[in-house]
């Protein structure tokens, strides 16, 4: 697997088919926590970003290093210390934001997508099919939180980033912004991603 | 933990490092984590030194402009420092003293007092709700309150940090009376429809915290006068 070269696959996949969140339902605790507005989603969407693929670069080149009963440890503090530092960056850059994330931030550490694809993918490929990958499951990544925060605070708030678009007389779905609004939100992506799942089988079916 | 002789030579160029490590010595362990450890450590504390400034200076500036807002633009102000049960200009030092309890005095243009900031919070209907307040020592007049800090429901509680809501403290006497109408008392103000529990916490965090702090300012100034 470590000879296979990179492709262009690397960084689809992440996108769609293999979607951290969508479909491998990974990371779900800041999908849920911090989707309630755009800006909240896509400063979470960058630091893990940053982190994720600096980790996957950082595994997959060190890989041949870290002995086999310490690989846990050793990937947990190279994803620590990014994290750390991703903290501190945020906190001297967006105060507002970073006080909104709260202990979100620091839980990056236990996102499971980061460990995940450390131990799944990076520490068995190239460092470039690992930053490859890195790349691909952050946008993913991104744009199931970006999914959900989008309809969150457009029902929740009646803006997009800040920007009212829905006018005054727009009466705002509080519960949209509160953690239940969360799981509905998630819930009814889930329910739309398997109905069109469920569609394609069934044309691909008559068509044959 | 502790391999064959013949296993424990490393050899990191060949295909076999991807073979299961069965018999990597203990010190290899204990190097690999200590370096990464090390090199861990050296990569936060240069974060920490790049961007400490930036924070420290962020946070200073919050609190300046709180300070500033609710005594209403003051010419200058003291920190004064609780100490063993009383306020000294003087800063403690030694362990601890970043958390002693401060207040802040400010003064207009001819010198003279204009009151307190006072920061304090209280639990509400969620989490803590915190709040910095000028208050007059002398009367126990307000000057003027500003939501630091909450955590209350979106759409009903977070209206405490309204502006029609928090005037109505602007010039209000302590202690303060939560009301549904408000009337011609000074000590009044009106609670807000839907936030009863957050904005009787806003006036119990204001009564609380002058009862304990206005007695202190009091003292305060009596020993300068003196």
């Amino acid at each position: 697997m470590s000879e296979a070269p990179a492709t262009f696959d690397d960084v689809l996949r992440g996108l769609w088919k293999e979607n951290p969140v969508l479909v491998q339902m990974l990371g779900l605790c800041p999908t849920l926590a911090v989707t309630n507005s755009v800006v909240n989603g896509l400063v979470m969407s960058l630091a893990t970003a940053f982190v994720l693929i600096a980790s996957n670069v950082f595994v997959a080149a060190l890989k041949r290093f870290i002995p086999n009963q310490v690989r846990i440890t050793s990937y947990v503090l190279i994803i620590a210390t990014f994290v750390t530092i991703a903290d501190m960056t945020l906190e001297a850059l967006v105060p507002t934001v970073h006080k909104q994330l709260g202990a979100f931030v620091g839980l990056i550490i236990v996102n499971c997508i980061i460990l995940g694809r450390a131990e799944a993918f990076a520490s068995k490929v190239t460092v470039v099919r690992a930053l490859l990958d890195g790349i691909g499951m952050s946008v993913g990544f991104a744009i199931a939180l970006l999914l959900m925060s989008g309809v969150r605070e457009m029902l929740g708030n009646g803006s997009f980033l800040g920007f009212n678009l829905l006018g005054p007389q727009f009466e705002p779905w509080v519960i949209m912004v509160l953690p239940p609004g969360g799981f509905l939100t998630l819930g009814l992506i889930m329910l739309a991603m398997g109905w069109h799942a469920e569609r394609k089988k069934r044309l691909a079916k008559a068509a044959a | 933990m502790h391999g064959a002789p013949g296993a424990a030579a490393p050899a990191p160029t060949t295909p076999a490092a991807t073979a299961p490590h069965t018999g990597t010595p203990s010190w290899r362990l204990l190097t690999v984590l200590g370096a990464g450890g090390a090199l861990a450590g050296g990569l936060i504390v240069t974060a920490y030194l790049a961007t400490v400034q930036r924070i420290t200076a962020h946070k200073a500036a919050l609190v300046v402009g709180a300070v500033r807002e609710v005594l209403k633009a003051p010419a200058r102000w003291d920190t004064l420092y609780l100490v063993g049960g009383k306020l000294t200009k003087q800063a403690p030092t030694g362990p601890g003293a970043q958390s002693v309890e401060r207040v802040f005095l400010g003064y207009d243009a001819a010198d003279k007092t204009l009151g307190a900031a006072i920061t304090a919070g209280e639990p509400g209907f969620a989490d803590v709700v915190s709040l910095i307040f000028g208050l007059d020592p002398g009367t126990g007049a307000l000057l003027g309150v500003k939501v630091l800090g909450h955590k209350e429901t979106p759409g009903l509680g977070d209206k405490i940090e309204r502006p029609t809501f928090l005037q109505q403290f602007v010039g209000a006497l302590t202690p303060l009376k939560g009301v549904k109408t408000k009337g011609a008392d000074k000590s009044e103000v009106q609670t807000i429809t839907g936030a009863t529990i957050t904005s009787r916490t806003v006036i119990r965090i204001v009564n609380n915290a002058t009862a304990r702090w206005q007695p202190l300012l009091q003292a305060y100034r009596q020993e300068g006068s003196r």
